[in-house]
């Protein structure tokens, strides 16, 4: 990364994580945790398509859940919360 | 107030950048859509780390100049009717109408289940190249990229450039297909310099082919790949497992409209004539919609798209030639790298093929048609919508995916019960 770029601050889970300008939520997550969420038998699930198709990504973004952090450019002072719920649907 | 344009085209790749500059430059009225943040698709991803590269600035460039090109970012399909779409951005319903729609959604990669490929850590191969340009952390994580095709070895460049530790690049068609590939290339200049910049990219970076991943391991998450290389298995440690075998036409919005498509092949694609018309009367798709063809092909069949929704049919017809002869470099692609159908035997009994319901395989073997699979299992049910496992099923010869019904992207409520939409949504 040049030392031009850009950066933002995010939070997840609580912790904060800076990332370049652009970067989407789940490049701040994968700094901070390998896994994004659980599948219905509540094993470890984390991005797979990487293009939106998948919702392997999906987390809470804002308060909203079930978004999906790779269709979602991270922002300063974003707050994120990855699952530990069993996710559905 | 009624959002209308003469013109609308669903997708900012090479096809529908293409699309909009021509459309635009008859005068019309365009509005391009992109369910992502930034335009050029997947092909052209904007990398927060580096600068685009030229041809993708040219085409950036050529739509900016339109002031009569609307770029709607974030902007999801939930539904569509023959003159109007329902589009969702940012958490808010639109109703965009319009004269014409140009279909270029694209493609999405083909992800075929194996045993342990849900861990955290087994991305696409496309998949991982997509989400290192967007800032996924890969500097000093070992690496192993596998699968299928060129793309492979666009994306082990671009993760290598990014700082990951490249162990190896497998790639499942043999190396007398590999060989009889690159001895045709030389009809295709530019595909020449590009693969040689890939290989320069990628010096000591060990590439074998005839060998693929045959298993991931790991508890929480990937720790090691099984890969067969030959008559061998070997076990390689390592933080990121990237498996992609080539790239399938997104043709679900063209379903729900009661688009014609080709279904003769295990994945179909759009019919389109010349002129990239569709058989129906207001509506045209270019690139890899379809039938996969790359970027070369996307420009050319977006710029036909684009010209013909004006009329302009000496425009069109003046790209004929350029297109068929880009075509002829896809079907070079899909005669050798051809699958090996030991591939389509990887997943076994207990392996999840439908990850967002848990379903296995075993589940499945049943069933003959993927509604009914789906009734019984949930296999599909989940927010991928049958994307993901529809499309793995298809390739392993399972069943062959349902037609898609609204909303063909999950959706909020209250953008399902937008009022000009009543009759398309689902009861």
């Amino acid at each position: 990364m040049s030392s031009t770029t850009k950066l933002v601050r995010v939070w997840v889970n609580g912790c904060s994580v800076d990332v370049p300008a652009g970067a989407n939520v789940a490049a701040a997550i994968a700094r901070v945790v390998p896994v994004f969420g659980h599948g219905v038998s509540g094993r470890a699930r984390a991005p797979l398509c990487g293009m939106g198709v998948c919702f392997e990504c999906r987390v809470r973004i804002d308060g909203a859940d079930q978004q999906r952090a790779c269709m979602t450019i991270a922002r300063d002072g974003m707050r994120v919360q990855t699952t530990t719920e069993v996710r559905h649907g | 107030m009624v959002e209308r344009y003469d013109v609308l085209i669903v997708g900012a790749g090479p096809a529908g950048l293409a699309a909009a500059d021509a459309a635009a430059g008859h005068g019309l009225r365009v509005g391009l859509i992109d369910a992502q943040a930034t335009q050029g698709g997947q092909v052209w991803r904007h990398d927060v780390r580096r600068a685009p590269t030229h041809a993708a600035v040219i085409a950036f460039e050529a739509v900016a100049r339109h002031a009569n090109i609307a770029w709607l970012e974030r902007t999801q399909v939930i539904a569509a009717a023959t003159d109007k779409l329902l589009v969702e951005q940012d958490g808010q319903s639109r109703c965009l109408h319009y004269g014409k729609l140009i279909l270029a959604c694209g493609a999405r990669e083909l992800l075929l289940p194996f045993p342990g490929w849900t861990l955290p850590g087994v991305l696409g191969a496309g998949g991982a190249q997509a989400l290192v340009k967007q800032g996924w952390p890969v500097k000093g994580k070992r690496v192993v990229v596998a699968g299928s095709g060129p793309l492979l070895l666009a994306a082990a460049a671009t993760l290598r450039k990014h700082g990951a530790i490249m162990l190896g690049i497998y790639e499942q068609t043999s190396a007398a297909q590999l060989t009889a590939f690159a001895s045709r290339l030389w009809r295709w200049p530019a595909r020449v310099a590009q693969a040689v910049a890939l290989r320069t990219a990628l010096a000591g970076v060990p590439y074998r082919a005839g060998a693929f991943v045959r298993a991931a391991y790991g508890d929480a998450q990937l720790r090691a790949a099984e890969v067969h290389i030959g008559k061998r298995t070997r076990r390689i440690d390592c933080d990121l497992l990237a498996v992609g075998y080539g790239l399938v036409p997104n043709v679900e919005l063209a379903q729900l409209l009661g688009v014609a498509l080709d279904e003769r092949g295990r994945h179909p694609h759009i019919e389109v004539d010349e002129d990239q018309r569709t058989n129906l009367a207001n509506m045209y798709a270019a690139g890899e919609v379809c039938g996969i063809g790359g970027r070369d092909v996307a420009r050319i069949e977006g710029a036909i798209a684009g010209h013909a929704t004006a009329g302009d049919a000496a425009a069109a017809r003046a790209l004929h030639p350029a297109r068929r002869r880009a075509r002829r470099f896809s079907a070079l692609l899909e005669t050798h790298f051809a699958l090996d159908p030991r591939i389509r035997d990887l997943a076994d009994a207990d392996t999840i093929v439908c990850r967002c319901e848990d379903v296995p395989l075993s589940a499945l073997n049943d069933y003959t048609d993927a509604r009914a699979a789906k009734l019984a299992t949930r296999c599909g049910m989940g927010a991928c919508q049958g994307r993901i496992c529809g499309t793995a099923l298809a390739e392993l010869d399972h069943f062959p995916r349902t037609g898609s019904r609204p909303p063909i992207f999950p959706a909020r409520l209250a953008t399902l019960a937008d009022a000009g939409f009543a009759s398309t949504t689902p009861t």
